[in-house]
């Protein structure tokens, strides 16, 4: 984003046609001068000025992808520094890190947690995303089959780690059709580093033992015509750590400093001598600006927490995720089913259909449009009082499908029941527990007379 | 091109508010650059963990909160005391459940003789807060600030509905208020200047602009604490230079996913672990975005950011 609002615009049509969404061809050119906008929504830019344009206006840390298919991983492309200034993009690939020196049963084994840790929530799929393949044994052979037994065993992206150029090279060949991450170059041999990840169009990263350095590698190796560069500053403390990720991120930013306009890698399992303290350390990085984030396991107990901070910090801060106004059937519902009534904030939805769904008694769950407010929030916002919920529970239908007029409502909203009762004057209204989580207890012992 | 630290100047500083009684003072704020950003600033006090204590035996904690407790629950002052001499609390925050209307319902004087009975137990600083019900907790708040002349309390929540009656009374007995709004940054400002009009002295403030646990609104708060911290150093808004504290534990747990056993979610891993490290990441993301209190629960989430904000420290 080298260019002004007024340089971009002496590129741009000029016919103020609006097909962009804003009314001028100026408006739409401080758009992407401040990043709020992609060159794409204008139809009319000749390729000539789509490129020059494309290049000036990319984020200043680039976006690079480690892996393939469904399984790449998009990292940086980062045009903030506070998260309310716009949104953070791509959040962090918890990563798993195998050593050639571990013994085949616990490889296997750690390979398998890591695949079948997949969870579901708000409607999104969280994971850690990368397999880390670190050469200590220091026989070739036996990294090369390493690597080889990851690959067969996941599909996942992968690092692979080894000091030894030769080996590394080797392996990387073996799979460059996987697109790993080549860790790493550093102040001596970025050259031949620099020439294999170029030949086999893999991400690198670039090591060195202090932010000087690392600047002045990253700088050899973009004039080598390298791109897709990922940077560890060397720091293996947090206090160090969390100082050289923002300096990075500043220098990108404010300075369009070129060398540091890359996604970083950290290792909190170099960092810490248990799980527990390496998850501490993980989470500073995840809202502090890692991107490639190394863990020695991958348990539930410290990944999950992890990849909650990741969604929190890394959601869109403008828009709130919201689901549909209507009714939900969950389960095999019949005229003698519960109903019960909420918001159209997706976690508030997805948090309220999952405990419905798990109480196993069928049930219609009324979301009313709340702006993608929760419950609270929208009761306090004047969305969710007596008079719009009664419109819209007429409305909805709902009284069709059941025999029985009992509406349920968030034990939050127990103060707008007799408002409620008031407004639906056929319907009982029955204040439901606070917590979703009591709900499939809740469900269970509702009836309908 | 050659590599320079781009360092923001700050101009403004939060404040210094030494908090407790004569002798036993706990001193919050002071910060002169964004959390732990120590290459361009100082943190001259580092955050502050205050251990929380029910006015009643808890009844809808996971095992794996109580289990540090069960043979203290029922006793408020032992439960407190218990904070201080096993695991060394800074600071005690009281939190007074039962006087909601939509539970126990407990009395303003019942409440302030617990109140009593904590604050003679324990010599550090005692935070103390309502149910958050805006009347109840101004009767109960003024009872509790009266038993408590002397004891240099921090009460709360002070909210924009009840910021004159708890505000006057706080002036009058010398505590320390926590002005509480809901997640945005105009009201957090505008409560404090309400707050200065009345005279409650700059110095006996502190805000809390609400928390969320971690996958559950946490996002929002975390980003109005940095938007605080940013409006305080850099726009030198005086208005909002105080230290903020956040009161994480009791969001924390009651989410489901402290209190699923890993018998029914094995992905979810083993319950206590997950637990603390639910409540520790929370504190950790407010810790990141400018909280100098932290209100937690579980003692080894507890030593888990202390260490962790050691480690940023030093
Ligand atoms: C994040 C947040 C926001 C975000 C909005 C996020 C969103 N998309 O909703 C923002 C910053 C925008 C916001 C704004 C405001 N907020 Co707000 N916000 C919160 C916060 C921190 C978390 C809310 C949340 O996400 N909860 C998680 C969801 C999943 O919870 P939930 O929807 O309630 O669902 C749970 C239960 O209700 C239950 N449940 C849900 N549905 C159903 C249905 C049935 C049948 C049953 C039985 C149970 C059930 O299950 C869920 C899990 O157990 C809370 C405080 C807190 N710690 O909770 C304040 C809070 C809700 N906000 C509050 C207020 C006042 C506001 C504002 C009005 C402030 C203002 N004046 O500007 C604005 C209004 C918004 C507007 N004008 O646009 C107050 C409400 C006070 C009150 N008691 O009425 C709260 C409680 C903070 C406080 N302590 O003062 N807020
Ligand atoms: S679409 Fe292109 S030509 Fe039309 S107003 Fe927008 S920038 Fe100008």
């Amino acid at each position: 984003m080298g260019l002004s609002g007024i340089e971009i615009f002496k590129k741009l049509p000029k016919t103020n046609c609006g097909k962009c969404g804003v009314p001028t061809c100026l408006a739409f050119a401080m758009k992407l001068a401040t990043g709020q906008a992609e060159l794409d929504a204008c139809p009319d830019l000749s390729e000539d000025v789509k490129e020059e344009l494309g290049e000036a206006s990319a984020p200043p840390v680039r976006s690079v992808v480690i892996g393939t298919g469904e399984r790449a991983v998009k990292l940086g492309g980062e045009t903030v520094l506070f998260r309310h200034e716009k949104r953070f993009e791509n959040p962090p690939a918890f990563t798993l890190l195998l050593s050639d020196n571990m013994d085949e049963a616990e490889i296997t084994a750690r390979l398998k947690k890591f695949n079948d840790t997949v969870y579901e929530r708000v409607g999104v799929v969280l994971r850690p995303e990368l397999v880390a393949v670190k050469a200590e044994s220091g026989d070739a052979s036996k990294f090369g089959a390493l690597v080889e037994k990851v690959c067969n065993e996941t599909d996942a992206g992968l690092v692979l780690m080894n000091e030894d150029a030769d080996a590394l090279s080797q392996a990387a060949r073996s799979c460059s059709n996987r697109k790993p991450l080549l860790y790493a170059a550093d102040k001596n041999n970025f050259e031949s580093m620099g020439n294999l990840a170029k030949e086999l169009s893999c991400p690198l990263a670039v090591k060195a033992v202090n932010l000087e350095e690392l600047s002045e590698v990253s700088e050899k190796l973009i004039a080598m015509g390298l791109k897709d560069l990922v940077l560890d500053s060397g720091a293996r403390t947090a206090k160090k750590a969390l100082e050289d990720q923002i300096i990075i991120r500043r220098a990108a930013l404010l300075k369009k400093f070129k060398p540091f306009g890359f996604p970083t890698i950290v290792f909190p399992c170099e960092m810490a001598d248990n799980l527990i303290k390496e998850t501490m350390i993980a989470c500073q990085m995840t809202a502090k600006y890692g991107s490639v984030i190394v863990m020695s396991e991958i348990e539930g107990h410290s990944v999950f927490p992890l990849l909650l901070a990741s969604m929190n910090i890394f959601t869109d801060p403008q828009r709130p995720m919201a689901v549909d106004q209507k009714i939900y059937e969950i389960g095999a519902t019949n005229e003698n089913s519960p109903v019960l009534i909420t918001g159209n904030f997706s976690l508030t939805y997805f948090i309220v259909s999952g405990e419905v769904d798990a109480s196993r008694v069928p049930s219609y769950l009324l979301i009313k449009d709340t702006e993608g407010l929760s419950v609270l929030t929208a009761w306090a916002a004047g969305k969710f009082a007596a008079d719009t919920v009664a419109t819209f529970v007429k409305k909805s239908g709902i009284e069709k499908k059941v025999k029985h007029r009992k509406l349920v409502i968030p034990g939050y909203l127990a103060t707008i029941s007799g408002e409620l009762e008031e407004e639906l004057p056929d319907w009982e209204i029955l204040i439901g527990p606070r917590e979703a989580s009591h709900l499939p207890a809740y469900l269970k012992q509702w009836s309908a007379d | 091109m050659t590599f320079e630290v781009p360092k923001v100047s700050y101009t403004g500083k939060i404040r210094e508010i030494p908090l407790g009684r004569e002798g036993n003072t706990v001193i919050v704020g002071g910060e002169s650059c964004y959390p732990f950003h120590l290459f361009e600033g100082e943190m001259p006090h580092p955050p502050k963990i205050a251990m929380e204590v029910y006015d009643s035996e808890p009844e809808d904690w996971p095992d794996t909160a109580l289990e540090p407790f069960a043979d203290v629950i029922k006793d408020t002052a032992a439960w407190a005391r218990k904070c201080v001499d096993t695991y060394g609390a800074e600071m005690i925050a009281l939190q007074l459940a039962s006087t909601d209307p939509n539970d126990k319902d407990i009395s303003a004087d019942e409440a302030a003789k617990i109140t009593k009975e904590v604050s003679d137990a324990v010599d550090v600083p005692m935070i103390v807060l309502g149910c958050g019900n805006v009347e109840k907790d101004t009767d109960v708040l003024k009872a509790v600030c009266e038993v408590c002349e002397g004891r240099d309390l921090i009460i709360g929540p002070v909210v924009e509905g009840n910021y004159r009656a708890i505000g006057a009374t706080a002036i009058g007995y010398k505590h320390t208020v926590v002005a509480s709004t809901p997640i945005d940054i105009n009201l957090a400002k505008q409560l404090n200047i309400l707050l200065g009009n009345l005279n409650v002295p700059d110095e006996k403030i502190i805000i809390d602009p609400s928390t969320g646990a971690l996958g559950y609104g946490l996002e929002y708060c975390y980003s109005v604490m940095e938007r605080i911290r940013m409006a305080a150093l850099i726009q030198e808004d005086e208005r909002l230079q105080f230290p903020i504290i956040s009161n994480l534990a009791r969001e924390v747990w009651k989410t489901k996913e402290v209190k699923v056993p890993e018998s029914e979610a094995p992905l979810l891993g083993d319950m206590k672990k997950r637990g603390i490290l639910i409540e520790a990441l929370t504190a950790q993301c407010v810790l990141l975005a400018g909280a100098d209190i932290l209100v937690m629960r579980h003692p080894e989430a507890i030593s888990l950011v202390k260490e962790s904000i050691k480690d940023l420290m030093t």
